[in-house]
């Protein structure tokens, strides 16, 4: 089965994932921004980040018949030196007309500090401003109740936010109604210990539905598997789902979410 | 979108993954109480909110999981400091 990896970080990953997840039947997958695993000193060490999302690893995927789209932000972990994070969106317009970008992301809240919250609002701005989609990433274990509590509040607290066009990313049990309730498109990462796992995740959805909902991997530097997404197909044929309601989560609801990039151009492989 | 497998067909096929699962669990318990130092461990907050996620999972609740991601999560005030306007 085709499928697409909304979530994924490539740049941490090597020519064997690529090649192994096209064997798989991944068609397309899209690359937020995020942290590296240290800290940048620069607003130039995003610029040549910002390049790699937009130039380098569009080619990495295509040489294996992938197509590679991105976001792009200065991620929460990093948010704490604001100095340097409104260089960086400063900077992101330069970016914004490149093919391949969808959107700002992933933004969000890492440890919910208050100048972690301060630059999410500041991308939400820039994003508004631009006329951008918005992938949004929620914290880890302890943090990431209250964590999406906040990022939705702030979501809330503007008109202009569509949120239709906003994907809250890294949902479990007892976030994914927060996000969902109001609107929101969410994502359920597949993670070897946290995060959700394939049966977890095939059971939200039975709990909530298959709209507005989707699946990644969010392969990094860290624990986790660039081939996530096909141990969810998987787990979805053993309990005996149709093709089609697996296709829906997996191919038609990243598509869906997608298509309102105003660049967002895909080469339907069928 | 509701389940289609019947209850048993599911016992039927996490019934293993289940039990090796819970005997982790249990075997931990244990480790963590033959170990010297487990009196005062018993009074660390991880430990007790251990203890109560096996009343969670002993309940006949249907959202036992969204329960226990709750008791391990940060309490949230809806009364937090918004940001303001960019300095």
């Amino acid at each position: 089965m085709y499928y697409i990896d909304p979530h994924i970080h490539m740049v941490s990953r090597t020519t064997d994932d690529y090649e192994r997840m096209a064997r798989m039947g991944c068609v397309a997958m899209s690359e937020p921004a995020f942290w590296a695993g240290f800290d940048r000193g620069s607003v130039e060490s995003f610029r040549d980040y910002f390049r790699q999302l937009t130039e380098f690893e569009p080619k990495r995927a295509a040489a294996v018949g992938i197509q590679h789209f991105t976001w792009l932000c200065i991620n929460a972990k990093e948010a704490e030196n604001v100095s340097l994070s409104r260089e960086v969106i400063a900077m992101i317009p330069e970016f914004l007309d490149k093919p391949n970008v969808l959107g700002i992301g992933e933004i969000g809240l890492n440890k919910n500090t208050k100048n972690e919250a301060q630059i999410f609002w500041e991308h939400m701005e820039l994003a508004l401003k631009t006329d951008e989609l918005i992938l949004i990433h929620t914290p880890h274990l302890a943090d990431k109740y209250k964590g999406t509590r906040m990022i939705v509040d702030m979501l809330l607290d503007d008109p202009r936010i569509k949120p239709e066009r906003v994907l809250i990313d890294h949902v479990e049990e007892h976030t994914v109604k927060v996000a969902r309730d109001h609107g929101f498109w969410c994502a359920m990462t597949l993670y070897p210990v946290t995060k959700c796992t394939p049966s977890r995740a095939v059971d939200i959805i039975e709990m909530v539905g298959d709209d507005k909902i989707m699946v990644n991997s969010a392969g990094d530097w860290g624990p986790s598997n660039p081939t996530a997404v096909p141990d969810l197909v998987q787990e979805m044929r053993r309990r005996g789902y149709s093709e089609a309601k697996i296709k829906k989560v997996v191919y038609d609801n990243p598509l869906e979410f997608f298509r309102q990039s105003k660049r967002f151009k895909f080469k339907d492989p069928a | 979108m509701p389940a289609i497998q019947t209850a048993q067909q599911i016992l039927d096929q996490v019934f293993l993954d289940m039990r090796a699962k819970l005997l982790e669990v249990a075997a931990s318990l244990d480790r963590l109480d033959r170990a010297p130092g487990a009196e005062a461990v018993a009074n660390d907050q991880r430990r007790q909110r251990i203890q109560k996620t096996l009343e969670i999972l002993a309940s006949q609740s249907g959202n036992r999981a969204e329960q226990l991601q709750l008791l391990f999560s940060d309490t949230y005030d809806e009364k937090w400091q918004r940001p303001g306007v960019r300095a």
